[in-house]
């Protein structure tokens, strides 16, 4: 089980958070043309990347805050973890 | 009854206390203290069991987890347990066990026939002669084998003990209690660090309960028992016997599991039988010690032939004797230890070593002891079929290719020494890459990757001076890391023997025109030929080799068999074994019973079961409950010996012509707030949502990016910048969650908070033509006429001194009203409105009735927003909008989602008007046509219409908007049913939607 540490509550088990899979997807602007490549890519694909990842995960049974952690996919290694408004 | 091979000076048990046990329905008895393995070698039984593809006779071969194949099928407390090791299970009053593998008794196997023809089952036997024809193997080969060949049974009856986890950090935790574990356990506990010290062993002291050494002034053992006694008393210490630390997982978490209850008659009222333990540690220990080698020889498999350093612990901790006339048979100085204590007891041994002149300082005790030492020599094959009786010898040449001449000598028991295989699996599950260490022929652990630390013989050490000196120093250096103190303790002086190398030689040639089994795996019987027929027929991995001949597998997972299995592909494919590799080392090291890893997370406790606030009003009032989700919600109100089926058509038939009154306070409920909330709305919904007025409510429906229904629910404006939304029971937790990720991730300029309200709110909806009536007399003070709260209309009012919320929304399709109130007032709002209610005919009614009525009525709910569906299947197109963009929206222009004939809600009812139609039956267009029938759609949900009488279903139809009138079938394989159906409109009862803007 990973130890993975809220920025806003500390250290904390695997089993408070959710998984919300890769930090570095961005949604389209509302109201702007997508063409359907570019929405195809935002909706499914996802690089499965073996080593350093970027993720998002919810602190769900605590602050419920989403927090971006950068996780070494391998090895579970955590190298850092953020604020969802922060770059990671 | 005596024991004729127990001792009456020399062990651990209490004699004080004899304990009586049934093995294969004879009486014997052993003392407290016992296991029982000690206690049926006591009795002089070496026959357990019959080994698992030959049927061949099984004995102990070692005294703790290593055990490969003294298994037994355990009965206590009127439960069983299948192969449980009889080394590690201790005696309590009343044990009783059976052999395994054997059939119709362990002396007498049928099984056995396969030992004569064994020529037949050479590895991968299964594999080769099982494949064809197909259905030859589930119902012909496999139901055989598995009667000729299964280990244990397993109960089939509910285990009625409790098992418990528990979540524990420490600094320091410490797998073994022997030399290493308990001397790095008190220096770091000494220096302020919490310590978990953890023994899989009822006694704490690993291999200083059966060694001869001194440490400072002490016996081993008595030093042993004086670090633990202080261990005890220390309160930064938790110290666990019977508990074995089994998985070295992520981040530092390991696993351990501690039998409590296991050696007990029963477990104590109140008490688990095991508990798992989940510990994050910062810094771990592993002394875990090692485990013997095996000798290969010809049947070696022999009952009578077990590890030299089993038969010392048998006799040093349980004064039992394996056997009055031992042969040890060693390539190391460790097979000498367990001779000197045979001739100290009075047992006159006789020792081959395979070493032609070593010398060391016990080689020497041993000699003037005069104990009779034959060098260069070898056991070539032992003798007797269920009990060794003697063995063949032979002098073996200095290059070990040759045997001289072949002798017979009288023995009962031959203890061999292979020398030692450090345990390093807790280091290999860690993600540490192992190496191997020349000096000993065997693997250590590498470099850390996690935090541990590998100390003792679980790294290869094997002087106790070295060892102590390393575990000092460990304990110290790691708790100073963690508390910054500085409390070093001396380590004591240590005087033990000093032991001169083994010899690498562990396999003994077969002699000219002798094909005797020489066994490696002793739990899978996987013979030295197995493997090379594996090598043979060109499998060349270590992990493929393992899985054709089953090598390493099964409950031992290959303890003692592993390193000779390497040693032997190494040889014959004149490699190293680094370059061999080892298997993977996987958790768990032992077996850990299921019910201990469910812990109390079985039945009603798998999850929290959440009780609406007016949950004991429904128990009152008879209600039926049924799981939704989590919680729990009345089914129907039972009158008397009513069916589901007679309640729920009461009720709902009492709505459409009085009034009900349902519990809705399941109901997700997300409170937002803010200056941004309408413009989150309005992208998250794909209506639109800037428009909607202070005090009014509005239907929305939620999509997925991939433009799939998410949701559905009213949400209503409390005030300028304060919405009340609901979500459906099952999606409120995934909604709240897509909320908040919008907010802060893709969005975070939106000024909006989202908070989940749903345990705040009981609410109560009021459905029926008369609610309107029951209203008006429950708040006098308002305006109950549709003018006055409209459809879709909002308004807060007093219920008898107690603030409400009204919202004029309907589920029902009927004239209704949804109140809610703050949770701790449900009670009181639903008794009032069952007592002003009563000159309406008010009725509670359940879950069925509900569903009855809005499936009539066509109202989607779950069973049709089942995760495959968008806005158009669901008829709820009007409700996208062409003019904004929401959340979902690009996608709805897919290929597929605008297909012509794409699915659609459609009415389904039965032709004959009677048949009630399975939910999930398929729609097909020829009941006859051949399988696969092509599917047209699918019912997603079916009631008993009370409007018309007759049973009513929803469906999604492809092709739905021209199916209207079409005559097609229902079929349920499920239910073994098909029924010829019409397609009728989804909304089957009041289609124009009159009733609820009445
Ligand atoms: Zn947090």
């Amino acid at each position: 089980m990973l130890h993975i540490k809220c920025p806003h509550c500390g250290m904390r088990s695997q089993n408070e958070f959710s998984y919300g899979g890769d930090a570095t997807v961005k949604r389209p602007e509302l109201n702007k043309e997508v063409s359907d490549q570019d929405w195809n890519n935002f909706v499914y694909n996802r690089k499965s990347l073996r080593g350093k990842h970027k993720e998002l995960w919810q602190h769900i049974s605590g602050c419920r805050q989403w927090i971006k952690v950068e996780r070494d996919t391998a090895t579970h290694e955590i190298f850092k973890t953020a604020k969802a408004h922060e770059d990671i | 009854m005596t024991q004729n091979y127990r001792l009456d000076n020399i062990g651990l048990i209490n004699r004080d206390k004899k304990i009586s046990f049934k093995f294969n329905g004879k009486n014997y008895f052993g003392y407290e203290g016992d296991t029982l393995a000690s206690a049926l070698l006591a009795n002089g039984v070496h026959l357990i069991g019959r080994s698992f593809k030959y049927h061949r006779p099984r004995g102990f071969f070692g005294a703790g987890v290593d055990e490969p194949y003294a298994i037994v099928q355990l009965y206590r407390n009127n439960e069983t347990e299948p192969n449980v090791k009889t080394t590690e299970q201790e005696l309590f009053e009343g044990l009783e066990a059976t052999s395994v593998n054997c059939w119709p008794s362990v002396n007498f196997d049928i099984g056995a026939i396969n030992n004569f023809l064994k020529v037949f089952l050479p590895a991968g036997f299964y594999y080769k002669t099982f494949m064809w024809p197909k259905s030859f193997w589930y119902k012909v080969y496999e139901p055989i084998i598995r009667k000729a060949a299964g280990l244990g049974v397993a109960s089939t009856k509910h285990d009625k003990e409790r098992y418990e986890h528990k979540y524990e950090y420490c600094d320091l935790l410490i797998a073994g209690s022997g030399p290493s574990g308990l001397a790095s356990a008190y220096a770091a506990a000494k220096n302020g660090a919490r310590v978990i010290l953890a023994e899989d062993k009822p006694r704490f002291g690993g291999t200083l309960l059966t060694s001869e050494v001194n440490i400072g002034n002490q016996t081993g053992k008595e030093w042993a028992e004086n670090i633990i006694s202080e261990l005890k008393e220390m309160p930064n210490v938790i110290v666990k016997n019977r508990s074995q630390v089994f998985g070295y997982y992520d981040h530092n978490m390991l696993v351990m599991s501690e039998k409590l209850s296991d050696h007990l008659p029963k477990t104590k009222k109140y008490h688990p039988k095991q508990r798992l333990w989940y510990i994050r540690a910062k810094e771990v220990l592993i002394s875990s010690g090692s485990i013997e080698r095996p000798l290969v020889f010809g049947n070696n498999d022999t009952p009578g032939v077990m590890l030299s350093s089993a038969a010392k612990e048998y006799l040093k901790v349980y004064g039992v004797l394996v056997g009055k006339k031992p042969l040890i048979f060693t390539n190391n100085d460790s097979g000498y230890e367990t001779a000197i204590e045979f001739k100290k007891n009075g047992i006159e041994p006789i020792i081959l070593d395979t070493r032609k002149e070593p010398n060391s300082e016990i080689i020497d005790e041993a000699k003037n002891l005069g104990i009779q030492i034959k060098f260069s020599y070898v056991v070539v094959a032992a003798k007797g079929y269920k009990k060794v009786n003697a063995a063949e010898i032979a002098k073996i040449s200095d290059n070990k290719n040759d045997l001289g001449t072949l002798e017979n000598i009288t023995c009962d028991c031959i203890c061999v020494s292979g020398f030692w295989t450090p345990t390093i699996h807790l280091a290999s599950q860690s993600g540490n890459k192992t190496t191997f260490n020349k000096d000993i022929d065997a693997f250590v652990p590498g470099v850390s990757k996690q935090s541990e630390t590998t100390l003792g013989a679980a790294k290869g050490t094997f002087t106790l001076a070295e060892t102590l000196k390393d575990s000092f120093n460990a304990g110290y250096e790691l708790s100073k890391k963690i508390t910054k103190n500085d409390n070093k303790i001396s380590h004591p002086t240590v005087v033990e023997k000093n032991k001169t190398t083994h010899d690498k030689f562990w396999c003994v040639p077969l002699p000219k025109g002798k094909n005797y089994k020489r066994f490696l795996d002793f739990q899978n019987d996987v013979a030295v030929s197995d493997i090379e027929i594996a090598l043979k027929e060109g499998y060349r991995s270590i992990e493929h080799v393992k899985r054709y001949t089953t090598l390493g597998m099964a409950t031992d997972q290959g303890k003692t068999s592993n390193l000779n299995g390497l040693q032997l592909v190494s040889n014959i494919e004149n490699k190293i074994i680094p370059e061999v590799g080892h298997t993977t080392f996987r958790p768990p090291y032992t077996p850990v019973t299921i019910g201990a890893i469910v812990g109390r997370e079985v039945g009603k406790h798998s999850r929290p079961t959440r009780k609406s606030p007016l949950h004991s009003w429904h128990e009152k009032n008879n209600a039926v409950f049924v799981d939704a989700g989590v919680w729990l919600r009345p089914r129907y109100y039972k009158i008397g010996e009513e069916t589901l089926f007679e309640g729920s058509k009461r009720e709902a038939k009492n709505v459409r012509a009085n009034v009900g009154v349902c519990d809705v306070t399941t109901l997700g409920k997300i409170d937002i707030k803010g200056p941004d909330a309408a413009e989150l709305l309005n992208r998250v919904y794909t209506n639109a949502w800037l428009k909607l007025p202070v005090g009014k409510a509005r239907y929305g429906v939620m999509l997925r990016e991939d433009g799939i229904v998410m949701d559905d629910g009213t949400t209503t404006r409390i005030s300028e910048n304060h919405y009340h939304m609901t979500t459906t029971t099952a999606q409120a937790a995934n909604v709240l969650s897509h909320l908040e990720y919008y907010l802060q991730l893709v969005w975070p300029e939106l000024n909006v908070n989202v908070v989940s309200t749903t345990e705040q709110w009981a609410g109560a909806a009021i459905a029926g033509p008369k609610s309107r009536d029951l209203l008006q007399k429950l708040f006098p003070n308002i305006d109950a006429s549709t003018e006055g709260l409209p459809f879709m209309g909002y308004i807060e009012a007093d219920l008898f001194g107690v603030h409400a919320r009204i919202f004029r929304i309907s589920f029902s399709g009927e004239l209704a009203y949804e109140v809610n109130v703050e949770s701790d007032n449900g009670n009181f709002m639903w008794e009032k409105i069952m007592e002003v209610g009563q000159e309406f005919k008010i009725q509670p009614y359940g879950t069925e009735a509900l569903s009855t009525l809005r499936i009539e009525m066509g109202h989607i709910a779950g069973s049709e927003l089942d995760g495959r569906t968008i806005p158009y299947d669901n008829s709820l197109e009007g409700l996208v909008s062409k003019k904004k963009d929401f959340i979902g929206k690009r996608s709805l222009d897919r290929e597929a989602f605008i297909a012509d004939d794409r699915q659609k809600v459609v009415g389904v009812v039965p032709i004959d008007k009677k048949t009630s139609i399975p939910e999930g039956s398929h729609l097909v267009k020829d009941a006859m046509a051949p399988i696969p029938n092509p599917k047209l759609g699918y019912i997603s949900a079916s009631c008993w219409s009370v409007e018309y009488d007759n049973p009513f279903s929803l469906a999604i139809l492809k092709d739905g908007k021209n199916m209207i009138g079409q005559k097609l079938f229902a079929m349920s394989p499920l239910k073994n049913k098909t029924i010829p159906v019409e397609i009728v409109s989804s909304h089957y009862v009041d289609p124009k939607g009159e009733r609820v803007r009445s």
